[in-house]
This record gives structure tokens, sequence and C-alpha cells, in this order.
């Protein structure tokens, strides 16, 4: 990692064996890292890789158990984001903090008032040191406008005003083209040049690996909870930092014998989804998946899939027309359509596959709530369900002290096992596997697998979305791209790289 | 998001679990705490705790005083139920107290209004003021389901409106009849009246024989949420909406159903009192259960045993405060002390929770120091 950088000034920000365990995982570990000055800094890696904790840890809303913290040379222990805004670290969420109704020059100085005589705000001085500020980085930041009156793009520098008036010299930047149309991208990358050429440190944090490639002087790669390289944007390609993020370690999922019947379970017509903003964010997506087949989606994070997920398990509003064998369901609710048969391994298991506070029991129970074994008529069969989570957690291997226990206290592979358990549960005839295997450790990776595999060979039509491209080529009967909201590229499983793919899912190359 | 990353307000409403001796703790650390901050308090005044809470006990513990205890328990104990169902939910129903006293006004003149055989009369009034509190309630759940207005404003100012509504319809040319020098509605004749008991040893003092729906609604609660289908939809959406969701909740639906139920609840608060003692509804009807509902329910937890012990408690402290004046100490004292009980039962909860996590992360970094290798994996925090 030492060699990654070689210049003679003093990093300005240097990590070094930084663990943090929470309780049944670890969210880092041995993590280390040199940021140098003047660069912008890419901290790439999936979803639940870690990212966020670290920077928790650096912005000291969290701290680690283990491990050293280094700005511009000098130890530091963050007790509270204060101590970091303190040490000139800055940053910009990505999910803005800002009253709508206060002009700029308010939310800039809102809780460090510059005061005159006593009590009496001086918003003359703190509205030039504003001007002076957005002149120096190029901000064309107004103070005297209201909040309400800007656009994404606006509100985003006046943040990165917000914390530059506070005195940051390196600013953390979390997703931040997350909420960007492309324009606006380009705009904040211009931005971001001009703060590094002041001489700035910039820690920008993305999973999108062609805006890293393009902003980036330095970048870190996290993976399962550690740094797995650090690389000069000039010597990787999209491709290798994908390999790179992803991880060519693990077991691999072969699934060659094709089961794949004639019999469409699920067809999906010209299927939109539309966002608060008028956004079309899944646009006309149409696909059959037959019995016996698992359909992959491949694209790059934030490209649709979710809300197509989201659409399916009528969990959000869409137009389109989806079919469930014969029946159009369009218009069923979500319990109706699960009722059908349709069983979801949801993308992120805390918000939408469990009740972290509940025994497993109970846990069984949810999504299921209308069907044996876990009810008779309305009430709930305490002794039926009790009976089938003991039943799940033999058959799919969930390791813990016993049913009784609460969900949180399993570790992230063992809670998978039981949604995979309970989803698997009812003769389903069609599943949605959403990044089944993101967050679990290899061996419940390669069981869950085999689970999958097993039920494809009994007829369940599976829609498998992932960011492992290992695991869409090796378990996907069938697979699509999808970028921006659109099905842009069919691809053969049998015959493609994961190199080609990933091209494809970036919208440059073309699919094989 | 794991146990640590639970919200404060999860841990408020008890909705995170303490396990083991952990639950025995913080009730125990909150009564201490609260008798230290009492203590304090008459120190200051110039009063001896000990002697002071002597007193307390002797008189409470009287058979008159412990009808009484019972008496406003059972009227708590509704109460609290009916804060409770919301709170199972997320839903902070701080109407309960507007919706209890326009349910006992309008039933109180429907029940005076009536004549019918015994049983059904009262069935009746009771009928009426269930009604009468989930109307009202589904006003702040239409309003929050079909517009997102909070329930905590839309209750607050629809219990300013209960009590303008509620001086307009009792009044002479309306509900209410002349009564002494008192107006209140036409009293509810012996066919609707629910005859105490006399049941303490050594008094006469009757207990309200409405005790018993007290204590068929505590059941009625835990049989609702625990074992019913519909309970378990609730305290699911209580405990993770977006996961509800993904399981096919109507969370809409759940919103509506769990608010009326609690206004419903609430319309019963007011019947002990109505149809044991008062038999109509006048301008010294009892005022505020719906706030001593709230803090009874935080007291208790949401359990029914919970609050139901807490009920008792504050139903002690007031019976008991009656004896101070004569002993020359401030009855307020015994505010004081119902309010540190809240307050130190809700800090206790609290440091006896983080307590529980600290504890917990130890033990994981010190097995995963010591046995396997450790795993590294996302934790999406």
């Amino acid at each position: 990692m030492e060699g990654a950088v070689i210049s003679t000034s003093t990093p300005a920000v240097e990590l070094t064996g930084i663990t943090k365990r929470f309780p049944g995982v670890v969210a880092n570990r041995d993590i280390a890292m040199s940021v140098r000055q003047g660069h912008v800094h890419a901290i790439v890696g999936e979803n639940g890789a870690g990212k966020s904790t670290l920077m928790k840890i650096l912005y000291g809303m969290q701290r680690p158990d283990e491990g050293e913290i280094r700005i511009n040379g000098n130890g530091v222990h963050f007790r509270s984001p204060s101590d970091a805004i303190a040490a000139g670290i800055g940053m910009v969420h990505q999910h803005f903090m800002l009253a709508d109704n206060l002009t700029v020059l308010e939310n800039v100085v809102l809780g460090s008032e510059p005061r005159k005589g006593g009590i009496a705000l001086d918003f003359g001085s703190a509205r030039k040191k504003i001007k002076e500020i957005s002149d120096t980085y190029s901000l064309g930041v107004d103070p005297d406008v209201l909040v309400e009156d800007l656009g994404v793009g606006a509100r985003q520098r006046v943040e990165i005003l917000k914390v530059l008036y506070r005195g940051a010299r390196i600013l953390i930047l979390d997703e931040p083209t997350a909420v960007l149309v492309p324009q606006e991208v380009d705009e904040l990358f211009g931005n971001l040049r001009e703060l590094v050429r002041e001489g700035l440190t910039i820690i920008f944090i993305s999973h999108k690996l062609d805006e890293v490639l393009s902003v980036a002087d330095a970048i870190t790669v996290i993976r399962r909870g550690t740094t797995v390289a650090s690389v000069n944007p000039r010597d990787v390609t999209a491709r290798q930092l994908a390999e790179l993020m992803v991880g060519s370690e693990l077991p691999s999922p072969e699934t060659r014998e094709s089961t794949v019947t004639d019999v469409v379970a699920l067809s999906v017509r010209n299927l939109s989804v539309h966002s608060p903003g008028e956004r079309c964010v899944v646009d006309g997506v149409s696909f059959d998946i037959r019995k016996g087949e698992v359909l992959g989606i491949a694209g790059v994070e934030g490209n649709g899939q979710a809300e197509l997920v989201e659409a399916i398990m009528g969990m959000r509003p869409a137009d389109g027309e989806i079919r469930l064998g014969q029946e159009d369901i369009s218009t069923w609710s979500t319990l109706r359509r699960r009722e059908a048969g349709i069983g979801y391994i949801p993308e992120d298991r805390h918000r939408h596959g469990l009740l972290l506070e509940a025994p497993l029991w109970e846990n069984r129970i949810l999504g299921h709530q209308t069907r044996r074994p876990n009810v008779k008529g309305p009430w709930i069969d305490r002794a039926g369900a009790r009976r089938d989570t003991q039943r799940i957690v033999e058959q799919y291997d969930v390791r813990t002290p016993g049913i009784e226990v609460d969900a949180a206290a399993l570790s992230g592979g063992n809670q998978q096992k039981l949604i995979v358990g309970r989803e698997m549960s009812g003769d389903p005839v069609f599943l949605i596997a959403s990044h089944p295997t993101r967050g679990v450790d290899v061996g419940a990776q390669a069981a869950i697998w085999d689970h999958l595999r097993a039920a494809r060979a009994a007829g369940l039509a599976v829609l498998l979305i992932s960011a492992d491209l290992d695991e869409l080529i090796g378990l996907s009967d069938t697979l699509k791209v999808i970028l921006r909201g659109r099905i842009v590229a069919d691809v053969d499983p049998q015959n493609v790289t994961p190199e080609q793919l990933g091209s494809a899912m970036t919208g440059a190359g073309e699919a094989a | 998001m794991n146990s640590a990353e639970s919200t404060f307000t999860d841990r408020l409403l008890g909705r995170v679990r303490l396990s083991g001796l952990l639950s025995l703790a913080a009730p125990v650390l909150a009564v201490v705490f609260a008798g230290a901050v009492t203590s304090i308090v008459l120190l200051v005044s110039g009063d001896p705790p000990l002697e002071t809470l002597g007193v307390m006990i002797d008189y409470g513990t009287q058979p008159r005083s412990i009808g009484l205890m019972l008496n406003s328990a059972t009227t708590f104990y509704l109460a609290a139920i009916a804060v409770a169902i919301g709170f199972r939910m997320n839903l902070f129903n701080i109407g309960v107290d507007g919706q209890y006293r326009l349910a006992a006004l309008i039933a109180a003149a429907v029940g005076g209004a009536v004549v019918l055989p015994g049983p059904l009369h009262v069935a009746l009034i009771i009928f009426v003021a269930m009604l009468v509190g989930a109307g009202w309630a589904s006003i702040a759940a239409l309003l929050k389901v079909k517009r997102g207005v909070s329930e905590v404003i839309s209750t607050i100012m629809l219990n300013a409106i209960a009590t303008s509504l509620g001086s307009w319809l009792l009044n002479r040319e309306r509900l209410a009849v002349q009564v002494g020098n008192n107006i209140g509605t036409k009293p509810i004749p012996e066919s609707g009246q629910v005859p105490g008991m006399a049941i303490i040893p050594g008094t006469e003092y009757k207990v309200f024989g409405l005790i018993i729906l007290a204590v068929v609604v505590g059941v009625g609660y835990h049989v609702l949420l625990n074992r019913t289908r519909f309970g378990f939809d609730l305290r699911a959406t209580g405990r993770s909406e977006s996961a509800a969701v993904a399981s096919g909740v109507n969370v809409k639906k759940m919103v509506l159903i769990a608010m009326i139920m609690s206004g419903a609840a609430a319309g019963l608060i007011g019947m002990p009192q109505l149809l044991g003692a008062s038999y109509t509804y006048s301008l010294d009807f009892p005022t505020g259960l719906g706030f001593t509902g709230i803090a009874i329910a935080l007291l208790g937890r949401n359990h029914p045993v919970g609050i139901a012990f807490g009920a008792l408690l504050w139903a002690f402290l007031g019976t008991s405060s009656e004896i101070l004046q004569i002993h020359e100490i401030a009855p307020e004292i015994v505010q004081i002390m119902q309010g540190t009980i809240v307050l130190s039962v809700i800090i206790a909860y609290e440091l006896v929770h983080r307590y529980q996590i600290t504890a917990e992360q130890r033990r994981v970094s010190r097995e995963l120091a010591s046995g396997t290798p450790p795993r590294a994996e996302g934790a999406s925090v």
C-alpha cells in the first residue's frame, strides 16, 4: 500500500489497521490507505463492502476498535464529528442536510453563526466570506437566494461551501453523483478539480467506475470490509477495477445442465417506473422467465434494478403488464402476489427481509402471515411456526443457538440462509433473488447457490439480480443487461467473460 | 442495522427486549433513582423522606384506600392500553384525552335518554362510547393516511376541538340538564348502571364493577397482539415499516385500524366512573386521563402486565397523597415523584440497553479474536 503513493510530503490522511466490529459482523478489517494532499482519492467498493463504516470512522461518527488515523502526520482520536471538523475534515452527505426555507447564507452559517458584539449576528462578514469562498473555487453560489429555489447541483455546491466555510481542508463526498444528472456530474467534477488545484484533498466514495476513473487521482478498492488494492486510475480499466471490487476468490457458481422448460412462469411487458421527480427509472422493460430458468439481470447498481424488483413485488407503482402464469397480477397487492407464489429475497435484508428485534420464528412468519403452517384462520399458530422454523434451521444450516433468539444476533450469512429457507417454503412458483449472497461469508454463499440450483431443477423460475458477475454468469440460463432503466443487451452466459459483461454494463463495449 | 442501531424510540416504546436479569435491572434502577430524587426534594423542603414514605404507605394500605386505588387504577389501566395500542405501531395517539371525554359525554347523553333492560342498556352505552372514541380518532387516522398529516399534531389539535365541542354540547339547550348547582347530562337510570362490588375486607367501599372490563381489555390486548395475524402485522409494522411493506402488509390500512382501535379503547376510559359512580357527565367529570395514560404506557413499556403495575403504582401514589396535607407536607411531592419515575424508567432502560450493546460487542470481539478467524462481512450501517 505504501508504495502506491510516492510522495515527499506527508499524506493528508493515513489509515493503518482500522478494524471495526459490530455484533455478529466485522464491518472493517485491517483497513490501510494513504491519501495524498491535493488529490481526489476515490474509494470504490460494492454496497455493503464497508465504505460507509470507514467514512463514519474518519468523520468521528464511529470509533474504530483497532487501528490508527493520522491527519497530516498527526495521530488523532475522534470522539465526535466536531473533533473531525476541528481537524479540518468536512463531510458532504449523500442526502443534503439543508433547510429549504432558509437562504444559502443562513444555511451556511447555521450552527456556527458569526457574532457581532455578543448577541447580534454578523451576516455582513459571513456574506463576504461566502462570496470569497465561492469565487476562489468557482462554485458560483449566491448567498441570498432561498435554498428551495435551487436545483440539485446547486444545493450540492452549497453543501460543499458549508464545509469549506467551517475551514475544512479534507472533504469527504459520499456518493455525490447518486442524485445528479450527467451534466451536473460534469459540473461537479469541474468544481472538484478547482478545489484540488487550491490544495484541498477530496475523498470520493462511489461505485460508479467510469466516473471514478474520470475524476480520481488515486483509487483504493474495498472488498468485504478490507482494502484490497490501491491503484493509479491511469493504469487500470473499468473492467479491471470491477474485477478488483467483485473479486475472484469465490467458489464458482457453475450451473451447466439446463432445466429450462417451455412453460412461462412470469412475463413482464413494457414495465415502467417513474421516480417522484418524473424521471423514468425503469423504462419499458419486457422479459419472460420460464419454469426452471434463472434469468440474470446484470448492471451497475442504481440503473433501475431495485425499482424493477419493487414493481414486480407490488411495492412501487408501475405501468405495464406483469403476468404470473396466466394471471395478470399488475393490480394485485403485495400480499396477494406473495400468496400466489412469489418468493422474495430482498437486496437489503435488514430493511426489507427481517424484523431484527424479533425472534427467528416470528421472522419465519413475516411475508407468510396468511399461510400455513404459520396461521390457523385469524390466529397465529405458534407451535406450527416454531416447528417449521426448526425445519428451516436444520435444512438450511442456519447456525443459531435456537429459534427464540433475535434475528439481529445472527451473522449476515445465517440471516440470509433463514430468509432463503423462508422464501423457498410454501412452494413458490417464482423467486426474486436480489443480491442473494451479498455480505455473506463464502460458506453460506456456496450453500445459498446450492439451494437456488436445487430449486431451479425442481422447476422454480428465478429472477436473479446481482453485482457479482461470476455469480450472474454461473447461475443464469439467460442474462440481460440493464442500463439507465432499460434492457440494453441479451448475453449468453455460456460464452461470456466477466470482462465482456463488465463493458456491456457500462454501455461501453459490444455485448457478446 | 443490528441491535446496536435500534432507535431511541424503539427502546422507549419497549420494542427492543432486554434479556434475562437485565430486564429486571431496569425497573429496579428506576425506582431507586426516583426514590433518591424524591428524597432530595423532600429534604430541601424540610420534610423527612423516610417518615413521609411511611405515612403514605400506612395510609395507602388501609382497606378504603385500597378500594380507591383499585378504582383509579382501573381507569388508568384503560387509558394506558388505549395509548399502548398506538405505541406498538409507532403511532402516537396524543388524542386519547379528547377521545375519552367526548365519548363519555355522548355515551352519557344516550344512556340518559333511553330506557332498556339491564345488561342491554349498559352494553349500548359502552358501545356508543367506543364508537365515538373510534370516530374521533379516525379523523386523525384519515388525515394521516390520505394527507400524510402527523397524528401527533392532529390529535393534539383534536383534543382542543373536543374540549370546545364538549362545552358546546354540555349546555342546557342541547344535552345538559341542571343538577343542583352543576350541569350535566340527564342521569343514567338504574338499568344502565353497573353496581360496585364490596370485595375488600374491612370496608364498605365498593370497587367499580367495570374493573372486570379492564381485565378483559388487558387480556384482549395481549391476545390480539401476540396471538392473531392482525397483531403480528401490527407489531411488524411497528418494528420495521419497510419489512412489513415487503411482507405484504398494507401499512395505510394498519394505521387506520390501529388508530380506530386505540380510539375505541379510549372510549372505554370514562365508563367505570360514568356507570359506576357519576351516572352523568357533568362539568366535574375527571379530565386529563389521556395524558396519565401516556405516562403509564411508557412506565409499563406497553406490556399488559407492566401497565397493570404502572397503573397500580400511579393510583397508589395519587391516593396516598391525600394524607400528606394532614401532615403538612405538600401533596405536590407526589406529582414530582410520578414525573421522576417516568423519567427514570426511560433513562434506566436506555442505560441498561447501552450496557447490553457494549457487553454484546465485547463478547463478539472476544469470540472473533480467540476462536474462528474473523470474517469480514458487509455491514450496512
